[in-house]
């Protein structure tokens, strides 16, 4: 997930075509909100306002019933993330297994708080449901990748 | 016979199991058999009489929950769809087979449609499980190179397509209702039932959900039969279950055992008991929605009934163990703020009630408590727990810990509130 700030806001063709790939095998355009809003992030990085007026154009809905949508969805980006997002499981387990002093260990290591992206853009930190590997806690997910059984030094390496 | 039918083709070490080593082991083979011998109503019997419960938390009948689709008067589609979105907290059951037996779940998912005369067939997958996504779509293209997926499968007059739809998160998406609407590309707000899906669900149509694992073991019935099944069970509860325990025990895992194994066996024998310095002091029997049990029903079998006696739930089966050096309080305030952020927000006792639950929780541990609070976390169970309060079950689950936790556990509350500190910090528990 590469951040690109270049496109400029109308939809790409790409973008555009994956769309309405989607929303062939849809009963209407709208079922195709949640779809399109990964599709231009999966390009973008993230939704800016001006993607999500285009989205919701080529959708034929408005921009608040999109947003709605937009926002209740936790990965869906409606601010700029760096180029990996850290998904830290703050759910039970890891917790019983130490999980907070792995997340203080994330924060002084990278200087970031959470919901917030290092000052060199590689990183946003965000915390994270469950992520069902909880025989190997503390679990967090960097990009696609799972990493567990976390050990303050484990966050060392990883974030070498 | 194999006394573990969920787990037999499931070896980590090598990788997933594809269609070949699938067919090998008798896979596919309960759909061929089906689609030349057996018609719809003759697998819903099976099923009903095979005794198979949901084994995604609410525990319901299977073969009862398929019997309320109306008749097909072939007027449109008719959906079946696979609950992947595991995210209950302490859970990791489903994964293992989606990761490592795809095949067994797109069998389990032919079968079912078959039995509702669905055409359509989603798996609602949680986006994090990138590498379950990547095997079954790979599955799924050989499912249909056999012909076992797409038009007249395999001669029959029976059509089905299976697509995998990736979620944009949120726990909520687990409920059948909430789902439903994410894949209608809406915000996951559960809906009011009655109508209930089965009778219009996805966009208006007649609609299955089922947990992966249920789902997973049709095949076995069917290849099988109902005494078989029965018989995989050591009490009431037929079949086997993915049973699993994460916490400070010696060897947190996932293992296929007989329904009915006792909640000792299951921590002693198969995790291992608890890690050196650390005494058992409770558990969380089926994630983080249950009621916590204590020492005296380590006895108690793993099936429906018998933990409901008890006071909890089954749930998803995988236990959470609270130890003797982690503190109640803390454990109970983490909960709650999980389910207060996953509330959809749309029932006034849930969006409004358990923030407050939280801040009031934080407080007791932080040192901040008063005996009022404890007081105000009782009245607003009452009041965020009473089924009927709410649209789902989301508030009702969130409920069980804190109303069993201060049962209890209510010393360490008192503790707390009394010495204004958590006990369990700095080293003086």
């Amino acid at each position: 997930m590469k951040l690109n700030q270049n496109i400029p806001s109308p939809l790409s063709e790409a973008e555009i075509s994956d769309i309405e790939a989607e929303i062939s095998h849809l009963p209407d355009r709208k079922s195709a909100a949640i779809d399109a809003l990964k599709i231009v992030q999966s390009y973008r990085g993230w939704i800016s306002d001006a993607s999500l007026g285009a989205i919701a154009n080529l959708l034929q809905m408005s921009n608040e019933e999109l947003d709605g949508i937009a926002t209740f969805y936790n990965l869906i980006y409606r601010r700029p993330v760096g180029e990996k997002v850290i998904l830290l499981c703050d759910s039970v387990t890891c917790w019983i297994m130490d999980g907070d002093k792995i997340c203080q260990k994330i924060k002084s290591h990278l200087n970031v708080e959470q919901g917030e992206t290092t000052a060199d853009n590689k990183f946003t930190l965000l915390p994270v449901t469950c992520l069902g590997d909880c025989d190997h806690a503390p679990v967090m997910m960097v990009g696609d990748e799972l990493h567990h059984d976390l050990t303050t030094t484990r966050v060392e390496e990883i974030f070498r | 016979m194999t006394l573990t039918p969920l787990t037999q083709n499931i070896h980590p070490d090598r990788g997933p199991t594809g269609i070949v080593e699938y067919e090998g082991n008798g896979g596919y083979l309960a759909v061929r058999d089906t689609l030349a011998n057996l018609n719809p109503s003759e697998v819903l019997e099976l099923i009903k009489e095979a005794n198979l419960r949901g084994r995604g938390g609410a525990g319901f009948p299977t073969g009862m929950k398929w019997s309320f689709v109306p008749p097909d008067n072939h007027s449109g589609h008719r959906y079946l769809v696979a609950n992947a979105d595991e995210m209950e907290p302490g859970t990791f059951k489903d994964r293992l087979i989606l990761e490592f037996d795809p095949h067994q779940l797109i069998e389990g998912m032919i079968l079912s449609a078959y039995t509702i005369s669905a055409n359509i067939g989603y798996i609602f997958i949680r986006a994090e499980y990138h590498t379950a996504i990547r095997r079954l779509r790979q599955a799924i293209d050989e499912a249909k190179a056999r012909h076992y997926l797409g038009t007249r499968i395999l001669g029959s007059e029976f059509s089905f397509e299976l697509h995998v739809h990736v979620s944009a998160g949120r726990y909520i998406c687990g409920e059948e209702t909430a789902l439903l609407n994410s894949l209608e590309g809406k915000r996951a707000t559960p809906r009011a039932k009655p109508p209930f899906p089965q009778v219009s669900g996805l966009w208006g149509r007649p609609t299955i959900v089922n947990n992966v694992e249920t789902l997973c073991n049709i095949p076995h019935i069917v290849a099988r039969g109902a005494d078989w099944f029965k018989s995989l069970g050591k009490g009431v509860d037929a079949g086997t279950k993915l049973f699993g325990a994460s916490g400070r025990v010696k060897h947190p895992g996932c293992w296929e055992l007989p329904m009915g194994t006792s909640i000792r066996e299951i921590l002693e024998q198969h995790a291992g008991g608890m890690q050196d310095g650390y005494q058992f002091k409770g558990l969380l029997p089926g994630g983080a929605s249950t009621d916590f049990l204590v020492s005296e029903h380590l006895d108690v079998a793993m099936e429906y009934e018998s933990i409901m006696k008890a006071g909890s739930r089954m749930g998803t089966g995988t236990m959470i163990i609270l130890d003797d050096r982690t503190c109640p309080v803390g454990m109970i305030a983490n909960l709650e703020k999980f389910f207060a952020r996953e509330s959809c927000g749309f029932c006034t006792p849930c969006r409004e009630g358990l923030p407050w639950v939280q801040q009031l929780l934080e407080g007791i541990e932080a040192g901040r408590g008063s005996v009022q609070d404890i007081e105000i976390l009782e009245r607003q169970s009452r009041f965020i727990g009473a089924i009927g309060n709410t649209h789902c079950a989301h508030a009702p689950g969130a409920i069980e810990p804190l109303v069993s936790g201060l049962k209890y556990f209510r010393d360490d509350f008192d503790a707390h509130i009394r010495n204004q500190r958590c006990h369990f910090k700095s080293g003086d528990a």
